[in-house]
């Protein structure tokens, strides 16, 4: 069981760095982002499940807390970009070109 | 006024009339007003040495050697004494040359007022800021308390000397004089430094009295006669000596009344100078002053024997001063120094006169050349006397100035028993009576020639300088002779001996004038026809035209350092230069390159961390 739940993990991460990677919408990067987080928190609730310690549970409960606050300053980043630059598309948010 | 404020006087006026013109450039551009300035600079200086010499002579008449040293310290405190003093040192020889350098410099700025008429305004200026820096660079030399001092205003003078060489310096032959001269004599003065640092570092000290006083006590080092044969060099850049001599015919390119003051009367003398005032640093190493008297004999035979084949009247003249330095150096190299110090102030008096009255012909005739002039004694009469005069006094002839001087300096290298010296010297006296009256003869008197300009004698401010050195081309025997009682080489503090033996003085007469008639026969009568003259020496008389091939010498050695300068350059430039520049290039293309990796999008830098993180953990499953 502990293997279906890694690989689901795994399934899920790859989807969000995928999303990460390609989407060119800052909503659809956030996005991206949570799935990431929350892959991470599926493996951190399986070894606690089948380990048999409170230490995952713990570290999932404050991932969510984190991602929670994560989530509230990216958007309100992602909302000031919009107002400034009247875009939200990454490609065009490329200011520190070398 | 005490004897150690004259000095600063003497040395202060020239140095006013020098600041004066070199920050004031309306002044110095201004032409007349600043050679009056300069003028006034010398004349106060001139009379503030007539004063001390006055002063000096009269306590010496009263029994009484004055020697004043008056210094403050210079250089930073070491230990519990300062590293080097700057002040005066006045004793009887400064003094005597103080006076001598003040004298020329002033006949030669009044005369100059006239030689220099036809210059633009500007260069009349610049012309007498340098005289006045080096009446200022000459008279601190001459009162110098310590050799570090001396040093300093030994490369003073050196400056000014190059300056005032190179003064015409649109014409590249001077520009090229005044460089050679300036590198010939600092080869030298690379010695006297050396010698100088290296006393120093055996003694702990530059000064002349605690050397002397060391001296005295026989407590010198032990590496003595190295370090007075390295300062001794110096004297052999500045005083023209084989084989250092080869910078001071060219340094002919300068104004003629430069010639007179620098390269005659005073300058070139500093080195005889500097042998007298060491003297006894020098007397410690017997071997050392007998090598100074050999290479001033040498030098003395070299330089006459050259001046016999010049045809320009000032190469003449130039080739005759070093030939007399080497008298000086000889006299003092036999331990004579009185009578080299005699025979420095009478030459300074009739070679001053001989390059002034030589100045006044080439003003007339516009030419350097002897073999244009000819028969000048009827259109200027009075320039023909008084360059006879300054010629007889040369040549060694009774009862003028330089017949005293030189018989000293005979009678005391033969009482040192320098035989070989001795014979060279002599055979220099017939030469010296030749070559002077060969330039008489073919200047002044013999066939006319087609000379350009209408000759005439020069005005009354070229003339009065004339005459008054005339005046002392004579008189100055009186300060050596003999039967007068020796004045000057007993002030100097010699003892009165020094005669030679009875049959110097006929000898030596008899030499001067078999040259005197050999010449006369040759160039005046025209018995004997140079040219066949010039084939009985054969090589000889080419090599000597050639300066001996000396000048080749020097000339391949400078070739032979520009090429090596050169080799080096390349190597700079092409070589380390190009090894910087290919790292610099390559660090700015690198950048130029990677600088397109900086795309500014966040998702290509994660794009690079995932494939990254990937590489890292495929790399760590093959290696596990």
């Amino acid at each position: 069981m502990l293997t279906a739940c890694l690989l689901l993990a795994a399934a899920v991460f790859a989807i969000g760095l995928f999303g990460v990677l390609t989407r060119r919408n800052a909503v659809g990067i956030l996005l991206g982002i949570e799935l990431m987080l929350n892959a991470v928190n599926i493996n951190l609730v399986a070894f606690a499940r089948f380990g048999g310690t409170v230490a995952g549970w713990v570290l999932a409960l404050f991932t969510i807390a984190v991602t929670v606050t994560e989530v509230a300053v990216g958007l309100a980043i992602v909302i000031v970009i919009f107002r400034v630059r009247r875009t939200v598309d990454a490609d065009h948010l490329s200011l520190l070109r070398g | 006024m005490s004897e150690s404020e004259l000095p600063l006087i003497i040395l202060g006026a020239p140095l006013l009339a020098a600041l004066l013109l070199g920050c004031c450039p309306p002044l110095r551009r201004a032409g007349g007003p600043a050679a009056a300035v300069s003028l006034a600079g010398i004349l106060v200086a001139l009379a503030a040495a007539g004063g001390l010499l006055a002063r000096l002579w009269h306590a010496s008449v009263t029994g009484i050697t004055l020697r004043v040293v008056e210094t403050v310290p210079w250089l930073a405190q070491v230990g519990p004494t300062p590293l080097a003093r700057v002040g005066v040192y006045v004793d009887a020889l400064s003094a005597t040359m103080a006076g001598l350098v003040t004298l020329v410099a002033s006949l030669v700025q009044l005369y100059s007022l006239g030689y220099l008429a036809d210059e633009p305004r500007s260069a009349l200026g610049r012309y007498y800021f340098y005289q006045s820096l080096f009446a200022f660079s000459m008279l601190g030399l001459v009162f110098a308390p310590n050799f570090l001092q001396l040093f300093v205003f030994w490369e003073l003078v050196g400056l000014c000397s190059y300056l005032l060489i190179g003064f015409y310096y649109h014409r590249p032959a001077a520009a090229r004089a005044a460089v050679k001269a300036f590198w010939v004599t600092k080869l030298g003065d690379i010695g006297f430094m050396l010698g100088i640092v290296l006393l120093w570092g055996a003694t702990g000290t530059f000064d002349f009295d605690t050397l002397f006083r060391a001296a005295g006590a026989g407590a010198l080092p032990a590496g003595l006669a190295l370090y007075m044969t390295l300062i001794y060099l110096g004297a052999v850049g500045k005083s023209a000596q084989f084989p250092l001599h080869v910078w001071l015919p060219d340094a002919m390119e300068g104004p003629t009344p430069v010639s007179a003051l620098i390269h005659a009367a005073t300058m070139v003398t500093a080195g005889v100078f500097l042998v007298v005032r060491a003297f006894p640093l020098f007397a410690a190493v017997p071997g050392v002053l007998e090598l100074v008297a050999w290479v001033g004999a040498f030098t003395a035979f070299l330089a006459a024997t050259l001046a016999l084949v010049q045809a320009d009247i000032k190469r003449v003249l130039a080739y005759s001063t070093i030939s007399q330095l080497g008298y000086m150096m000889a006299g003092v190299g036999a331990g004579a120094p009185a009578a080299g110090m005699l025979h420095l102030v009478t030459h300074g008096f009739f070679k001053a006169l001989l390059f002034l009255a030589a100045g006044a012909v080439i003003h007339a005739v516009h030419t350097n050349d002897m073999w244009a002039m000819g028969r000048l004694g009827r259109a200027m009469p009075k320039t023909a006397l008084v360059f006879v005069v300054g010629t007889l006094a040369l040549s060694g002839v009774p009862p003028f100035s330089g017949f005293v001087s030189k018989e000293a300096i005979l009678a005391g290298v033969w009482e040192g028993g320098l035989r070989g010296p001795f014979v060279l010297l002599a055979v220099t006296v017939f030469l010296t009576a030749l070559y002077m009256f060969r330039a008489v003869f073919v200047t002044f008197f013999g066939a006319a020639r087609a000379a350009g300009g209408h000759p005439a004698d020069p005005p009354a401010v070229m003339m009065g300088p004339l005459w008054l050195l005339a005046f002392l081309s004579i008189a100055g025997a009186v300060l050596g002779s003999p039967a007068l009682g020796q004045t000057l080489p007993r002030f100097l503090g010699a003892a009165p001996a020094e005669h030679g033996p009875a049959w110097l003085t006929p000898f030596s007469v008899a030499l001067a004038i078999a040259g005197v008639g050999l010449a006369w026969l040759v160039y005046q009568r025209g018995a004997l026809a140079p040219a066949r003259l010039a084939r009985a020496f054969g090589p000889l008389a080419g090599a000597a035209a050639r300066g001996y091939g000396l000048d080749a010498l020097y000339g391949a050695g400078y070739g032979g350092l520009l090429a090596f300068a050169r080799a080096v350059g390349w190597v700079d430039r092409y070589v380390v230069d190009g090894l910087v520049n290919v790292a610099s290039a390559g660090t700015a293309r690198a950048g130029a390159a990677l600088r397109l990796l900086q795309t500014g999008r966040a998702q290509d830098y994660l794009y690079g961390i995932t494939a990254g993180v990937l590489f890292i953990v495929v790399l760590w499953r093959l290696w596990a």
